[in-house]
């Protein structure tokens, strides 16, 4: 299909195509020009609408549905009237939920530095060359591809205290290997940050890897030539040449780790003991599980919010920046 | 790195070199292993007879695939029903997104940067909270448990980073190219198709890929919108399945190797628009 196409793409003064522009009327050129931007409007307003339902709409929905009352019912009767600030007292009286955002924000800060921290190493470790680093470097994205829902069930299996190998490999070499990784409401959100940083690193690594690449050879072997170690170089050289890729690794690792499901629910379903219950997954619990839509649209708005704030942060670095 | 300082003097560091060379290589071979571990692990519980019981051993002995037969019989049309959805989103995801990115990149239309503006925003907006609202609007409009209704939600996960990447693709299309089709007589419409579709065919190619990838691995969609069995992607068909047979671990790892194969496969025949686009999510 393609080499058609291409071929086509090769005769653009099709015959057939200058007879349909020859039927063109003259016409004035205001309302022309109209019609030019109505018909280029076109191309794009399929996208705007697709985006305004699917992402305009649940923002508005969200707030709407945070001041109403849903129960099972709901969907049967379709009435879920108002009830004012209910369902936010509610859930801030909760003590769940602060417990959720404390357990959020450790789960996001550990995995962010974790995973970028190793992501930086290892992409250091790759501007050397050495035989196989192609290979090594694709194969290592494997992870990142692989479903979430998907790593975290492995992970699972392997952190089960008494038949994972993770604990039988820790008691061959002599260390304690009867932890509960997953069982114990001390160990299980490290062990869900743990698998998480396993999961971001290869994103991590390719972005910095590219922003690597883009640093220029010549200021390396200047600061080398001025006898500045290999550190010194990193420290003063590379590091402030890489930092907007640093920024926009960050920000985009924090939108993806600030909102995470998947994951937790396949390693922990958020317990034991709403041990790793984050905004995400309490969202998920309110409204899919509780059946309470309101209770969930006022986490899902305390999110959006974060979010928000974060996004206005880096909106405002970025300026400074450009200037 | 020590020798970094040094100045070049001709053949002596090109004795070490190879041999300096292979160490990284070893090393990076013990990072790949620590990495990709948990699948080799997966793969090898997934061939193990008894896979439920303490002692797996570190390379399967004696293969057994009945894991692979049960997952095969249990999963089989969980696979399909993957497959089928992500390449329904991948097709909406590229109607949509295709014209789009082209119209943002070569018009000049008036609040198009405010449009480009809205689609980075619409990446941070959290998935659970489209789903939320998404789910009363889905009862209403009938589109619960509808093969149609999760193509749409999960194409929803590509559409933003597809016109971001195409588009950033698309401005470097020259616009004499573009004037010369018109010029020659094509419309609009033809110009894009045969002549703006083909020049950008590997950003489509990307753009194809990662909403694939996002359909296929979508979880949260799958599980919120569907309140029945009718539409059940594997990844929560693995997902119930663990809540149902913990003990059948040998079956559960097959149906995640068998889930995984797909993102294998595109590493290893795209590595190339893999990389870029990875990258090209992170352009502004």
């Amino acid at each position: 299909m393609s080499s058609t196409t291409a071929s086509a793409a090769a005769l653009p003064a099709d015959p057939k195509a200058s007879t349909a522009g020859a039927a063109k009327k003259p016409v004035n050129p205001r309302s022309a020009k109209r019609r030019r931007s109505l018909a280029q409007w076109g191309f794009i307003a399929p996208a705007v609408i697709f985006m305004a339902l699917f992402f305009g709409y649940p923002l508005v929905r969200n707030i709407v549905m945070s001041f109403q009352d849903y129960s099972p019912s709901t969907f049967f009767t379709g009435k879920a009237p108002f009830n004012g600030l209910d369902n936010w007292t509610n859930v801030f009286e909760d003590g769940l939920f602060g417990k959720a955002l404390w357990q959020t924000i450790l789960f996001t800060v550990g995995s962010l530095v974790g995973q970028f921290c190793i992501g930086l190493a290892l992409a250091v470790f790759f501007t050397r060359r050495f035989p196989l680093n192609g290979i090594l470097r694709s194969l290592i994205l494997l992870p990142w591809l692989v479903p979430m829902v998907v790593s975290g069930i492995v992970w699972r299996r392997i952190f089960d205290q008494d038949t994972g190998v993770l604990n039988s490999f820790l008691g061959t070499v002599g260390l304690p290997g009867d932890t509960p990784w997953l069982t114990s409401t001390s160990m299980a959100l490290i062990s869900v940050i743990l698998v998480n940083i396993w999961i971001g690193i290869p994103f991590n690594m390719v972005i910095l890897y590219g922003g690597l690449q883009e640093v220029p050879k010549e200021l390396h072997e200047a600061a080398s030539l001025d006898g500045a170690s290999a550190w010194r170089t990193f420290r003063s050289v590379t590091l402030p040449m890489l930092k907007p890729v640093i920024t926009v690794v960050l920000v985009l690792g924090f939108m993806s780790t600030v909102k995470i499901l998947d994951l937790v629910l396949a390693l922990t379903d958020g317990g034991p003991a709403d041990s790793t219950q984050t905004l995400g997954t309490l969202t998920y619990q309110n409204s899919f599980v509780q059946m309470d839509f309101g209770a969930g649209a006022v986490v899902g708005n305390i999110l959006i919010l974060i979010s928000a704030v974060f996004a206005v942060f880096y909106l405002r670095v970025n300026r400074n920046e450009g200037k | 790195m020590a020798t970094t300082t040094q100045i070049p003097a001709a053949p002596a560091p090109a004795r070490h070199r190879p041999k300096r060379r292979w160490g990284a290589t070893v090393f990076g071979l013990a990072v790949l292993a620590v990495m990709l571990f948990p699948l080799y692990w997966m793969i090898n519980t997934a061939l193990q007879p008894d896979a439920s019981l303490v002692d797996v051993g570190p390379v399967p002995t004696g293969l057994d695939f009945s894991g692979f037969t049960s997952a095969l019989t249990e999963q089989g049309g969980n696979l399909l029903t993957s497959l089928a959805v992500a390449l329904g989103a991948v097709a909406i995801c590229l109607a949509v997104s295709a014209p789009a990115a082209y119209g943002l990149a070569q018009f000049k239309l008036r609040g198009s940067r405010t449009i480009v503006f809205g689609t980075l925003i619409t990446q941070m907006v959290p998935g659970i909270v489209i789903a939320n609202a998404l789910y009363s609007a889905y009862v209403d409009l009938g589109l619960v448990n509808s093969y149609f209704g999760l193509m749409l939600a999960d194409a929803s996960l590509g559409i933003p980073f597809a016109i971001v990447l195409m588009r950033s693709f698309m401005v470097s299309i020259p616009h004499e190219v573009i004037e010369a089709a018109e010029v020659d007589g094509a419309g609009r419409f033809r110009t894009f198709v045969q002549v703006v579709l083909p020049m950008s065919r590997n950003s489509l190619i990307t753009a194809g890929l990662f909403s694939f990838l996002y359909a296929w691995s979508d979880f949260m969609f799958a599980l919120t919108l569907n309140t029945t069995d009718d539409v059940k992607p594997i990844t929560l068909g693995i997902y119930q399945y663990i809540g149902a047979h913990v003990g059948d671990w040998g079956s559960v790892m097959a149906a995640s190797v068998l889930s995984a194969i797909p993102a294998a496969v595109l590493l290893v025949l795209s590595q190339k628009y893999i990389a870029a686009g990875i990258t090209g999510g992170s352009v502004k």
